[in-house]
C-alpha cells in the first residue's frame, strides 16, 4: 500500500514499503512558474534528510529540492530533465524527480499527510 | 500587500485588477508577471502585441536659458552628438563620470515644436541622481523641468502598429526613432517609435489624468495582453539590450559594454566628454574586457554573477551579468564581461553553475533578430 507524505518545502514523497518517490507539489509548481531546467542527483547517491537533491530553475529564479528523507537514489526522471514543463503539468504523476530507497522510514512520521499539507499551504496564503 | 515604502504608478489598480503578481522594484511596487505566466507574455509580446506600464521610469524636459540649445548643454555630460538631434527626432545616449564610467543609459527627443530643448526618458532607478546630476551640472545653462504628472506605456510587438492606429489614426507612419508630439482629446501624448524589447513598437507618454482609460482601450484590442517586468527583462535580453545596474553600470565603460555606436566621430574628435581620457585610450587601444552574449550547450541556466571561465575551467576570464531561459530561442542564454582574448563569436568557454564547468559558446547578440521598423521618413536612402 501507497502513501503520500508531504514536508513544509513542499515536496512530496509517496513510499511503498521502502521505496519512496519524490516531487514537487501543485502549489509548488504555481509558485516556481514555467520551469525550463532540472538538474537530477545521481543514481547511487547517498542522500541525509535536509540535503540539496535537485535544481529546479524557473523563467524567474532556481531553487533546491531537498531529500525530504534519507536515502539511496534508485533512480531518476530523465522526461523532467528533457522537458521541464512536465514539472508544472503534471507536478505529482509524470513531474516526479527521483526514487530513493529509505534508510529509515520513522522520518517520514515528521512529516504531513495530505490533509494536513493542504491545511498548511492555506495558511501561506 | 503593499509595502508602505513603496511608491505606486498612476495604473497601480489596473495591475491589481489583472491579477498582477506585485514586487518591490527600483522603489515601486510593479507587477511582475500577470496570470498568464512570463513566458506566455514574452511569446505573446513577440507575436502580437504588450503593454507595459513603464511610468516608473523618470521622463523631463530639458530647457535653456536664454538663447542657447540644451543639446550643446547636455553633451558636456553624455557622448553623444546631440546638438544636430532634429525636431521629432530621438536618440539613445549615456550620462558618464570622470572615469567614463556610465551614470545612466537614457533617451533623449528633441520635440517637434521647441528645437532648442530636449525631451529625456531615464531609468526608474536613477531618476532622481540623474536628475540632480544633469540639473546641478548644467544650472547655469539650463532648466531642467520633471514631469511628475506623466504616465509612461510601451506598446511592443509586431501588432503594435495596427492596435495603435485603432486609437490613433496614422502613427504607423512615424518612423524608427522618431517621435511626435500629438493633441488627445485636449491632452498632449509624446509617442515614439522605440522600445526596448528588439520588436517594433512605441513608447506612449501621456497625462496621469487620462491614462488609465487610455490603457484600458489598448487592453480591448484582442491582440493587447498587459505585460510584467518578468517578460520585459526576458525580452530585453534576447535582444541584446543592457540592463542598467546589471550590464553596465559605474564601473563599465562604453567600449567595454560594447556601445561604440553612442559615440559618434564628431564627439571622438573633440575628445570634450566626461572620462574621455579613459574613453579615447579604450577605442585606439582596446578595452581590457568587453561585454560578450553566450549560449550554454546543454540547458544550464548561468545568473548573474556566475563566473566565467576558460572551456577547461582552469582560469576565470569574466562574470555573467544578465543570464536567463530566453523563451523565444527555446533555451538559455546569457550576456557578460569576459577577457576580450575569448569574445570572438564561436569561442568555447565555461560556466561555472554549482561548483561544475558547464560548457558554453561565446555568441553573437542579438539572440532574435530585431524586427525594427526599416522606415524612417527624415533619411533618405
Amino acid at each position: 500500500m501507497t502513501r503520500t507524505y508531504y514536508s513544509e518545502d513542499h515536496e512530496w514523497i509517496t513510499v511503498n514499503e521502502d521505496e519512496g518517490t519524490v516531487g514537487i507539489t501543485e502549489y509548488a509548481q504555481s509558485q516556481l512558474g514555467d520551469v525550463v531546467f532540472v538538474e537530477l542527483p545521481e543514481v547511487g547517491a547517498v542522500l541525509s534528510k535536509g540535503d540539496d537533491a535537485a535544481v529546479v530553475e524557473s523563467v524567474k529564479a532556481a531553487s533546491e529540492l531537498y531529500a525530504p528523507v534519507t536515502g539511496e537514489v534508485t533512480a531518476v526522471n530523465h522526461s523532467v530533465v528533457e522537458e521541464p514543463s512536465l514539472v508544472n503539468t503534471a507536478p505529482m504523476d509524470d513531474g516526479w524527480f527521483f526514487t530513493l530507497k529509505l534508510t529509515d522510514p520513522s522520518e517520514l512520521d515528521e512529516m504531513m499527510d495530505e490533509e494536513a499539507y493542504e491545511a498548511y499551504v492555506k495558511d501561506l496564503g | 500587500m503593499t509595502d508602505d515604502c513603496l511608491k505606486t504608478t498612476p495604473l497601480h489598480a489596473l495591475h491589481k485588477e489583472l491579477g498582477g503578481k506585485m514586487v518591490p522594484f527600483a522603489g515601486y511596487d510593479m507587477p511582475v508577471q500577470y496570470p498568464m505566466g512570463i513566458m506566455a507574455e514574452h511569446l505573446h509580446t513577440r507575436e502580437k502585441a504588450g503593454l507595459f506600464d513603464v511610468s516608473h521610469m523618470g521622463q523631463a524636459t530639458l530647457k535653456p536659458k536664454g538663447a542657447g540649445d540644451a543639446a550643446q548643454a547636455l553633451e558636456k555630460l553624455t557622448p553623444g552628438a546631440l546638438e544636430s538631434l532634429k525636431p521629432g527626432a530621438m536618440r539613445y545616449t549615456m550620462l558618464l563620470n570622470e572615469r567614463g564610467g556610465i551614470l545612466d543609459d537614457f533617451m533623449v527627443t528633441r520635440p517637434i515644436d521647441d528645437d532648442k530643448a530636449l525631451y529625456l526618458v531615464v531609468n526608474a532607478g536613477c531618476k532622481e541622481q540623474d536628475f540632480a546630476h544633469i540639473a546641478a551640472s548644467l544650472a547655469d545653462e539650463a532648466d531642467l523641468y520633471v514631469h511628475e504628472d506623466r504616465v509612461l506605456l510601451a506598446l511592443q510587438g509586431p501588432k503594435a502598429a495596427s492596435v495603435l492606429e485603432t486609437v490613433i489614426p496614422n502613427i504607423g507612419t512615424l518612423g524608427f526613432m522618431q517621435a511626435r508630439w500629438l493633441d488627445h482629446d485636449g491632452e498632449t501624448l509624446i509617442i515614439s517609435r522605440a522600445g526596448y524589447t528588439g520588436e517594433d513598437g512605441f513608447e506612449i507618454s501621456l497625462p496621469v489624468s487620462i491614462a488609465d482609460a487610455f490603457a484600458r482601450r489598448l487592453l480591448d484590442h484582442e491582440d493587447v495582453a498587459m505585460i510584467g517586468l518578468g517578460a520585459r527583462d526576458s525580452l530585453r535580453l534576447e535582444a541584446g539590450l543592457c540592463l542598467y545596474g546589471h550590464d553596465i553600470s559605474v564601473e563599465t565603460t562604453p567600449v567595454e559594454a560594447g556601445l561604440r555606436f553612442a559615440i559618434p566621430k564628431s564627439r571622438r574628435a573633440r575628445a570634450d566628454f566626461p572620462g574621455a581620457k579613459t574613453i579615447m585610450a579604450q577605442l585606439s587601444d582596446g578595452p581590457d574586457r568587453v561585454r560578450v552574449g553566450f549560449r550554454p550547450v546543454d540547458r544550464t541556466i548561468a545568473r548573474e554573477g556566475t563566473k566565467i571561465t576558460t572551456s577547461d575551467g582552469e582560469k576565470v576570464i569574466g562574470h555573467v551579468t544578465s543570464g536567463g531561459f530566453a523563451p523565444s530561442v527555446g533555451g538559455p542564454v546569457g550576456m557578460g564581461y569576459s577577457d576580450p582574448a575569448f569574445a570572438e563569436p564561436g569561442t568555447a568557454i565555461g560556466l561555472l553553475v554549482r561548483g561544475k564547468v558547464r560548457p558554453a559558446r561565446i555568441t553573437t547578440m542579438p539572440f532574435v533578430p530585431h524586427n525594427y521598423v526599416r522606415k524612417s521618413p527624415t533619411k533618405t536612402g
